[in-house]
Parts: C-alpha cells; sequence; structure tokens
C-alpha cells in the first residue's frame, strides 16, 4: 500500500474542491414523474421508497424528504438529502380533478386546496436546497412558463441545476428538442418507471451537485 | 368589465407604470388586475423571481369557484454579456402575457412567438 490508501487522493480532492453533502430538491410541474423519479433513486441507494406516485396531478401536495442518501460514482460519492416537491402550477382547477379523473366534488376541492399550498412549500423549499433536479415531460412541449420560471429562478440564485429529461420510454418522447430548449444545462435523458440510463443520471448528478459554488441568497 | 357581453378587456401596461411601481406594488397590481378577469399585456416582463413569487401570490388567492388561477406566458431576461455584466448593467425581462386560467388559453410557445387563445365562454 502506498501513503494513500485506495480512493483518499480523490476524497482528499472532494473535501478540497467540491461538497460532501448536498440538499437536492426535485422540482417540476405536476405528473412529470418527481415521485417516480424520488422513488428510483431512493430504492437504488437505500432500498426504500419515497411516497406513492399517481396518474391524478398533484399527487404529490407535501415536501418529502430523505435523508443522507449517499450516490457514488466510482470512487467518488455524495451524501444528498434529496426533497420531492409538490409539482408547482400557475392553476389549480379543482373540476379538472372531478371531470377528467372522477374525483367526488369535496375530494377534488380538498385536493385542489392542499394543491395551493403544496405550490407554495415548493417555491419555499427553494431558499433551501443546494442543487435542483428539474424534472421534465420528454412527450410535451419544454417551453411552459412553469419550467422557464424555474430554470430562471435557479439561475438568478446561481443553483446548480441537471434537467431530467423523463419518459423516454414513451413513444412520442422527444429528449432532443429538451436538449435543445434548454442548451446551457446538462439534459439527460431518462426513464424513472424504468430505470433506463439512471446511471448517467447518478454519475451526472455526483458530478453537477458535487462542485463547491456560491449561493445567491434573496 | 370583464365578464358579461362587452367583451374582454386586453390591457397593454407600458414600461414606464410597471417601472414607476416596486416589485410588491407590481405583483399587486397584476394579481388584482387578472382577478378582475383581465388580460394584461407588460411591455417589459417580470423577472424569474417576480414570476415565482406571481406564482405564489397566486395560490394564496385562488378561490376554488371563482379564480383558478392565471395562465403567463413571457421570454426571460437575455443573458448579460461580459461587458454587461462589467458595467452593471443588467437585461431586463421582455414582453409577457398574464390573465385568469379559465379565460387565457397558451396554444403554443418557442423562442419566436407566444400563441394564445380567449376562451370568453368559460367564464359565463
Amino acid at each position: 500500500m502506498g501513503l494513500f490508501s485506495r480512493g483518499s487522493f480523490s476524497t482528499i480532492i472532494q473535501k478540497i474542491f467540491g461538497k460532501r453533502h448536498a440538499r437536492i430538491g426535485i422540482y417540476g410541474p405536476p405528473n412529470v414523474g418527481k415521485t417516480t423519479l424520488a422513488n428510483r433513486i431512493l430504492r437504488d441507494w437505500t432500498g426504500d421508497i419515497m411516497g406513492s406516485a399517481s396518474e391524478i396531478p398533484h399527487e404529490t401536495r407535501v415536501a418529502k424528504c430523505k435523508k443522507n442518501v449517499k450516490v457514488e460514482n466510482g470512487k467518488s460519492s455524495l451524501l444528498m438529502d434529496i426533497i420531492d416537491t409538490p409539482g408547482i402550477a400557475t392553476k389549480v382547477d379543482f373540476k379538472e380533478f372531478m371531470n377528467t379523473y372522477g374525483l367526488s366534488r369535496e375530494e377534488a376541492k380538498r385536493r385542489a386546496k392542499e394543491a395551493t399550498e403544496g405550490v407554495i412549500e415548493s417555491i419555499r423549499w427553494l431558499e433551501d436546497v443546494d442543487g435542483v433536479l428539474l424534472v421534465m415531460d420528454s412527450t410535451q412541449d419544454p417551453f411552459t412558463q412553469v419550467n422557464v420560471t424555474i430554470l430562471g429562478n435557479l439561475e438568478a440564485r446561481n443553483l446548480p441545476v441537471l434537467v431530467a429529461a423523463n419518459k423516454i420510454d414513451m413513444d412520442d418522447s422527444s429528449p432532443a428538442t429538451l436538449k435543445s430548449a434548454f442548451p446551457q444545462h446538462p439534459v439527460i435523458p431518462i426513464s424513472a418507471l424504468t430505470g433506463y440510463n439512471s446511471e448517467n443520471l447518478y454519475t451526472t448528478m455526483v458530478k453537477q451537485f458535487g462542485r463547491k459554488r456560491r449561493k445567491k441568497r434573496r | 368589465m370583464t365578464k358579461n357581453d362587452k367583451g374582454i378587456s386586453v390591457n397593454l401596461i407600458s414600461r414606464q407604470k410597471l417601472e414607476e411601481l416596486s416589485s410588491n406594488e407590481k405583483l399587486d397590481f397584476i394579481l388584482k388586475e387578472v382577478q378582475k378577469g383581465k388580460v394584461l399585456v407588460l411591455e417589459q416582463g417580470l423577472t424569474s423571481m417576480e414570476q415565482t413569487n406571481l406564482i405564489e401570490h397566486t395560490m394564496r388567492e385562488i378561490e376554488q369557484d371563482t379564480f383558478i388561477g392565471i395562465e403567463m406566458e413571457g421570454y426571460n431576461e437575455d443573458k448579460p454579456t461580459f461587458l454587461q455584466k462589467f458595467l452593471g448593467k443588467m437585461k431586463k425581462p421582455r414582453m409577457t402575457v398574464i390573465g385568469p386560467a379559465d379565460l387565457l388559453k397558451t396554444i403554443r410557445k418557442d423562442n419566436n412567438m407566444i400563441q394564445t387563445k380567449i376562451i370568453p365562454g368559460k367564464r359565463s
């Protein structure tokens, strides 16, 4: 054995230049697969899950946090607190829950009320995260105002962002459109449902979120 | 006027008017007008931080039978060049359209055009 044991050199470098522990928010509009992705990450690295996913929008209405999730990339690794946030939207219509998803009026109203509170909570969490995994639906138009607003907000805060172009297992997905829409950020095509390309996502997460950056406070 | 058959107001708000207002005053003004059923076209749009604050304010104001939120589309400010940063000149956000979500519907948006429709029947 030499002066340094295996992996210790990269550990020293990481100590000097990079983060060891980061709080990462999973953000995005409703129904893009944030909780499915959170479950995928946790299942792969802790054997646990974050919460239930549903086809009805605003299934996650309270932010959930899983602490000390160690994601490894070869000899380097990053300890993360993963926060699964409620979907951010500019509107919440209880009638949509009734007419499209068959919820009762009472259920739909309660869900809508909780969803509005969830959006506020998500926005509040932006103050306390070190980086964001922004989930977008690669079957949808990428230029939605919510995507553009969140990205602009993160850029203003100088927070590292990684775009997960989700749902590439769907026939009509177009991750290339997402890549060309946001060339200033790394975009990783994935399927949170099947796990496709998750290794690439984890490698990029460790690199992207492990860097030291000076966060701008607002 | 907004909800009757006289039509829907579409108001172009000048850059001068918006510059007179503080960030909070601007958001209050926009939200009040939109809650009245008006569609606003801002000559100088909101910054990303202001847009996020507007979303938060909107969520607090949602009344399930009368106001379901907003539709907002615009282009973010361009990235300042190195020289502009050096001189402390930040680029301003560009034109933005904002309206009640039950009236204004975005059809398509790309780098060149924002296409919206006003659907008055939804408020009748």
